[in-house]
């Protein structure tokens, strides 16, 4: 107990929380910024290929992120399409393959929670006057619980994901070590305090995120 | 003879192959509530989403105020028109912004109005509770005062008193007559003809998706003149 706690008081240690939140904070950002308005859209109208969308949202709610980081990782690489930008090993690579694991999720649980919402207030909230803005908004508030749990379930898979940020990260001391790749790291190195202590942190942390996120959602009991 | 508030011409509704509404002429006066009976499936209903533009007639032409309700109508138009409908669909919100609601969409607020209305209704004291917490009367009250508070001149109302006790049957038409008296155009659909016959300055009988017979309520109601409305009115047509 006393190695954990000493452990939790390394100073290397909020370094690596520091820059779990910055990486998995704006890659939830992003993937919020855009998913939730395209979910929001694919679920409130109707359009040629919409299964299509629905089907590839869907599947990328799914993919295995140690894939992401392979596809991401081919893509920064030297001789990739977007090696000029020097990304590789950086944060930056780790945040585009946490927003392409992220977006799917936030899109489609987005897009499965306006659905949800009672077809008959939809039509009211036309009949009582919405412009088209007025009505998805408001149906985009009905179904603030769901696109809490979009937003709740993008921020798990990203701040516990540990393939895709090893992948394309590194786990480089001081540059892009992150709790995750830091608990692999201390654990294969049989240093279980540290394993502990980070895993510690990454508990209290993802509680304390879904407990702002519900406090935000502002859910009536 | 009041101008027209609707006129209907050659309008024809269809789902997919199935033709669910058939009505070759229609006019609503301005000021008059026109009651819609008629059994299950008759398109009363459909008529109602057709003159909320909420859905598209697939043949024909509806006009409002003498100008085209399509294509899609503007918005500006439609708020002039709104519904209730026979289940009250409450915002997850408490019962004075659900009542508020239309007004803010329309960039609008009036609390003294809506304070007012509130009384009318009798939910004085349900006011600032969560409106989904209520009674299916009470839910169909704030739904009524919800669609008054946008100051519409149209009132579409399907079945407003549908499953409703006694009690809630009488305030809920004890409003209409209120709106009737502010000179408000209203389309009653109901299943109940006895609320058709208490409510309705005229009242038009749908079978079908067809119009039977139309007229002044106690005509419609004391001399039908199609044998059809006499089987519906006698309840011997089975549906």
């Amino acid at each position: 107990m006393d190695s954990i706690l000493r452990a939790l008081a390394d100073p290397a240690l909020l370094a690596i929380v520091a820059l779990s939140f910055q990486v998995t904070g704006i890659a939830l950002v992003i993937a919020v910024v855009a998913g939730v308005p395209l979910g929001a859209v694919v679920g409130l109208t109707h359009f040629p290929g919409k299964r299509l969308v629905t089907l590839v949202l869907y599947t990328g709610m799914g993919l295995p992120p140690v894939v992401v980081g392979l596809f991401v990782y081919l893509a920064l690489s030297r001789s990739g399409p977007l090696g000029p930008l020097g990304w590789l090993f950086t944060p930056a690579g780790m945040i585009v393959a946490q927003v392409i694991i992220a977006f799917p999720v936030a899109a489609g649980l987005t897009q499965t929670a306006v659905e949800a919402v009672d077809r008959d207030l939809r039509l009211q909230i036309r009949a009582l006057g919405a412009t088209r803005w007025q009505s998805g908004w408001t149906v985009l508030r009905e179904a603030r619980i769901g696109v809490t749990a979009a937003i709740v379930a993008a921020f798990g898979g990203i701040i516990s994901e540990v393939g895709a940020v090893m992948l394309v990260g590194g786990n480089i001391d001081g540059q892009t070590r992150v709790l995750t790749t830091a608990i692999v790291l201390s654990t294969r190195q049989g240093d279980f305090a540290l394993a502990m202590a980070l895993g510690i942190v990454l508990l209290l942390l993802t509680l304390g995120a879904n407990a702002v996120l519900l406090q935000l959602q502002g859910r009536r009991r | 003879m009041s101008a027209p508030a609707f006129e209907i011409t050659g309008l024809r509704h269809r789902y997919g192959v199935r033709t669910v509404l058939d009505l070759p002429h229609l006019e609503i006066r301005r000021g008059e509530t026109l009651g819609i009976i008629g059994p299950s499936g008759a398109g009363k209903s459909t008529l109602l989403r057709l003159l909320q533009g909420l859905e598209r007639a697939t043949e024909g032409e509806i006009r409002f105020n003498g100008a085209p309700l399509c294509c899609p109508a503007p918005v500006e138009i439609t708020r002039r028109i709104t519904t209730v409908f026979q289940r009250p669909a409450m915002l997850d919100r408490s019962v004075r912004d659900n009542i508020e609601f239309g007004l803010r969409l329309r960039g609008r607020r009036d609390r003294a109005g809506v304070q007012a209305l509130v009384d009318r209704v009798g939910l004085t004291a349900l006011v600032d509770g969560p409106a989904r917490k209520l009674s299916g009367g009470e839910m169909q009250r704030v739904a009524m005062a919800r669609a008054i508070a946008t100051g519409a001149e149209v009132l579409l109302l399907d079945e407003p008193a549908a499953n409703l006790d006694p009690a809630n049957v009488a305030r809920i038409e004890a409003i209409v007559r209120e709106e009737q008296v502010h000179g408000t155009t209203i389309v009653l659909v109901t299943h109940n003809t006895h609320e058709a016959r208490r409510l309705a300055h005229r009242t038009l009988l749908l079978i079908g998706g067809k119009p039977v017979e139309i007229g002044p309520t106690d005509a419609v109601f004391d001399a039908p003149t199609h044998p059809e409305t006499r089987a519906f009115l006698a309840g011997d047509l089975v549906y």
